[in-house]
């Protein structure tokens, strides 16, 4: 009984449960049943919905690397061979021809002196030179990643509009709006995804950033609408829905102001899911030829460039691809994370150290009754 | 149920329709099938094949009419001509499903295999060290663009590894020591229980590896592979006990012995088999028969053994007969390897990087299948990473939700051994969901492949629709979307109808 309000499972219960922490009948309670408060619960008793995702978010220790590593290379990325007219602080542009040097090998270095490396060490060219195209690798992969993120973002921003309005719509008015809907997107749905962008992105005119982009977002909403639209129709039948439209909410407030903010968890978890697989399938795209092609840059389609390299100059090949595992590796532990914070149902396995911890809390609330327990706040 | 199929199925053809109408419009914007044309320079022959593509695509009508002319063509079962070369499609369909199957079917039955054992292991063992190495490596399966670790694998797997055999096979001390190492943490990480008992278990498989690779690397096995008699006889009485340890429990004596003759009986008939696989007739008709008549005596000696629960005897008996039969299917093959790899066509270079099959390879079955196999592990590896890694999360999850359940709970405190529990209890319905998210993806499967085949070369339906789209070539592409597409449905509606067969919770209405 009590710990159905202690952990809340919505938002909107949030100020519900606010109001019940201080109702006295609510304190005798917990004097009753003080063991009843699990670890979890007391520690999110006190806080705001918003304020538990949070913490949760940052104590994932895989999403916050994740956040940092994504972080540096954007901002590598964009500083370093600058954007549209604000130039940059590396020294070369990947359009620039660069004279052939002695050593095309990657300078970068990350062994320290004393195992025998060279310590820290930036050099000339950190990712290798490809002397046959007079092309600096370092320039070329930055680019790549810039032009890569404006894929996916603009992906994200694609999918998101569409597979939101399209799920709400769906959920909310059900009947044959959910039908029509639903039927489209299972038209999407069973065809391959890289059939069918290819098709379009090959109709759009290939090879272009902007026609590649467009073509994934406008066929990468489907799963997002499914889930929206599942989380509408659950949505829908609660009280608090009913409330607003008793109260007159026209069915534009209802789903935008009451419904929408509710299903945040499930929509940014998932774009973030698809924002990696956006990378994949675009580098997957260029690979067969629909994607992005030289001398446009993306990292796919500098993988596909140098796929022959490998034997003979691997850092051509080995730098563009690992920087796509990265940001895709990134990208799923920040989604991980967000949904390991957004999950009311989580449970975290308690540390023995917090156990411990719990267990004197016990004892020293036992010997200080009949005090109020503090609610761990 | 057979209106909610005759439903399901007159809803997936209209999809299909809707679906082809778009491909077919998207595909006859994109551009010129003829485009071609231009590197004819016979100007006679350029103009008769000309007349002969545009009469038999219709091109002279609308996309809107000749998509019609499609389907009328499409409904009797032709999917027309190919633009480039004239050749039918269906009979490339023919030539190509194969292909891909093959590719496909052995890369999804490991990694169902593989990944559903190593995600209830880590559910099991939740929030350990293995767990969070389990979850790190699925993230980076996941994270992984196929083409480039496809390329990779061409060439350590493929080029550096006939390199390494060329060069005597032996394995280095930094490696073997290096793999130890990773054999004991795997194994303390596994490991339940204190310290004590989980460092000793560690110590126990790092000396293991250590040794195993020893032996491999200073009897040269990766030349001469082979199993034999010597190591057949403990391998068998290991799976016999490990098969009845987790499906039985040791504890039940009946299913102990019958697992035990089972393993013994594959360990006498090993020598005899050895003359019956080196009949010429050996094909796979025969393996299917010698398959079947181990079941049906391992079944029966599971029966004899009697008891009060017989048919789990015989179930036992049948998975460890299933298993020594393999593993004395894969000896007969291992040893038919040097003589595969010393053929003059393939020259001591036996892992394949292209193609499905060498043509002019001519042998026995053995050195047939050896060859199969070796052009198949390359892109089966790159295939498996990624579903791998989903079938990991899936059955780890899966596995996670089950064992929440109030159920699971009743049965600890019946007082139900945890083997119970966790086998008959948690293991059969966590597996619910996961029959139904392997029908969906076995049909998505014939499409999946488009870029490993591509990268290894495999003529199979993702080249055909990937080739298709490079030439604009309609018929090709449409053909190969169709087929996908109604596997794809077909998978959808089997899945629907075996979650309700295999949960009864779930009920499908005909209403």
């Amino acid at each position: 009984m009590s710990d159905d309000h202690l952990l809340p499972p919505d938002p909107d219960e949030v100020s519900e449960m606010d109001d019940l922490r201080v109702d006295p009948h609510r304190e005798s309670d917990f004097e009753k049943f003080p063991d009843e408060l699990t670890h979890e619960q007391r520690e999110v008793a006190g806080l705001s919905q918003g304020q538990i995702v949070r913490k949760r978010f940052f104590r994932h220790k895989g999403a916050m690397i994740s956040l940092v590593v994504l972080a540096f290379i954007i901002i590598v990325a964009i500083t370093s061979v600058g954007a549209g007219p604000i130039p940059g602080w590396y020294q070369w542009q990947h359009t620039d021809l660069i004279p052939p040097v002695q050593d095309e090998g990657p300078t970068i270095s990350v062994v320290p002196s004393f195992l025998g490396g060279e310590g820290l060490a930036w050099g000339e060219h950190p990712f290798g030179v490809d002397n046959q195209n007079g092309k600096d690798l370092f320039a070329l992969t930055m680019r790549g990643v810039q032009v890569t993120l404006v894929v996916i973002l603009v992906l994200a921003l694609l999918s998101v509009t569409l597979g939101v309005m399209i799920g709400a719509l769906a959920g909310f008015f059900g009947g044959w709006t959910d039908s029509v809907l639903m039927r489209i997107t299972d038209v999407i749905l069973i065809l391959p995804l890289l059939v069918i962008v290819s098709v379009a992105a090959f109709s759009f005119g290939a090879s272009g950033l902007w026609s590649v982009a467009l073509a994934l977002g406008l066929f990468s909403w489907t799963g997002l609408a499914r889930l929206v639209r599942a989380e509408f129709l659950a949505l829908r039948e609660r009280e608090f829905v009913d409330a607003a439209r008793v109260a007159g909410a026209s069915p534009t407030r209802i789903i935008f102001k009451h419904i929408l903010p509710n299903t945040v968890g499930t929509i940014v978890v998932s774009t973030t899911l698809l924002m990696g697989a956006g990378i994949l399938t675009e580098a997957a795209l260029s690979f067969i030829g629909f994607g992005i092609q030289a001398p446009n840059v993306s990292l796919g389609a500098l993988v596909n460039d140098y796929d022959t390299a490998f034997g003979t100059r691997p850092w051509l090949f080995v730098f563009p691809g690992a920087m796509i595992v990265i940001i895709v590796l990134c990208l799923q532990f920040i989604g991980d994370g967000m949904r390991d914070a957004f999950d009311p149902r989580q449970k975290r396995i308690p540390k023995f150290k917090d156990l411990e911890k719990k267990q004197e809390e016990t004892k020293a609330d036992m010997a200080t009754r009949p005090n109020r327990m503090h609610l761990g706040g | 149920m057979f209106l909610f199929i005759v439903r399901r199925l007159i809803a997936s053809a209209l999809l299909l329709l809707v679906a082809s109408f778009a491909v077919y419009i998207m595909m006859a914007y994109a551009g010129d099938p003829l485009g071609f044309l231009n590197e004819i320079t016979n100007p006679t022959q350029r103009a008769a094949i000309e007349r002969d593509v545009t009469e038999a695509l219709s091109l002279d009508t609308s996309p809107v009419v000749r998509y019609f002319h499609w389907l009328g063509d499409a409904l009797t079962g032709d999917f027309g001509i190919s633009a480039r070369t004239r050749q039918s499609v269906n009979d490339e369909l023919a030539s190509r499903i194969p292909v891909t199957l093959k590719l496909v079917a052995a890369s999804s039955i490991l990694s169902i295999v593989i990944g559903v054992i190593v995600g209830i292991v880590t559910a099991l063992r939740q929030y350990t060290g293995f767990d969070y190495i389990v979850t790190f490596f699925t993230f980076v399966f996941f994270s992984l663009p196929v083409f480039w670790i496809a390329v990779i694998l061409k060439d350590v797997g493929g080029i550096r590894f006939n390199d390494w055999l060329r060069d005597g096979a032996s394995i280095s001390t930094p490696v073997i020591v290096t793999l130890a190492i990773f054999a004991g943490i795997v194994g303390y990480s596994i490991a339940g229980g204190r310290t004590p008992r989980r460092l000793a278990i560690a110590s126990i498989s790092a000396v293991v590896a250590a040794g195993l690779l020893v032996y491999l690397s200073v009897s040269e096995w990766f030349l001469k592979p082979g199993i034999g008699l010597p190591v057949l006889i403990p391998m068998a009485a290991g799976i016999a006990v490990g098969v009845t340890a987790i499906f039985a429990g040791i504890a039940n004596r009946k299913a102990l012995y019958s697992a035990l003759s089972t393993a013994a009986l594959g360990c006498v008939l090993y020598t005899p088999l050895q003359t019956l696989f080196d009949e010429s007739g050996m094909g796979w008709w025969w393996t299917l028969l010698l398959l079947v008549v181990t079941l049906v005596a391992s079944y029966l000696i599971g029966i004899a053994w009697g008891g009060y629960d017989k048919g789990l005897s015989a179930r036992v008996s049948m998975l460890v007969g299933f298993l020594v039969a393999l593993v004395i299917f894969v000896d007969r093959h291992l040893q038919s390897w040097q003589e595969y790899s010393s053929n003059p066509v393939i020259r001591n270079r036996p892992i394949k990087t292209i193609g499905d099959k060498e043509a002019r390879l001519e042998g026995s079955f053995w050195v047939l299948n050896n060859d199969t196999f070796s052009h198949l592990i390359l892109p089966t590896m790159a295939l498996m990473l990624i579903s791998l890694a989903a079938y990991t999360r899936y059955s780890r999850a899966s596995m996670l939700e089950v064992l929440n359940q109030d159920y699971i709970r009743t049965a600890r405190a019946k007082g139900l051994t945890e083997r119970t529990v966790v086998v008959r209890h948690g293991l059969r319905n966590a597996l619910i969901p996961l029959a139904t998210v392997i029908a969906f993806d076995i049909g998505g499967l014939l499409g999946g492949a488009v870029i490993t085949e591509t990268v290894f070369e495999w003529n199979g339906m993702g080249r055909l629709f990937i080739e298709g789209l490079q030439n604009l070539d309609p018929n090709p592409v449409m053909a190969a979307t169709m087929v996908v597409g109604a596997t794809a449905v077909v998978a959808n509606i089997f899945a629907d109808i075996m979650y309700s067969v295999l949960d009864p919770r779930i009920r499908i209405h005909d209403q």
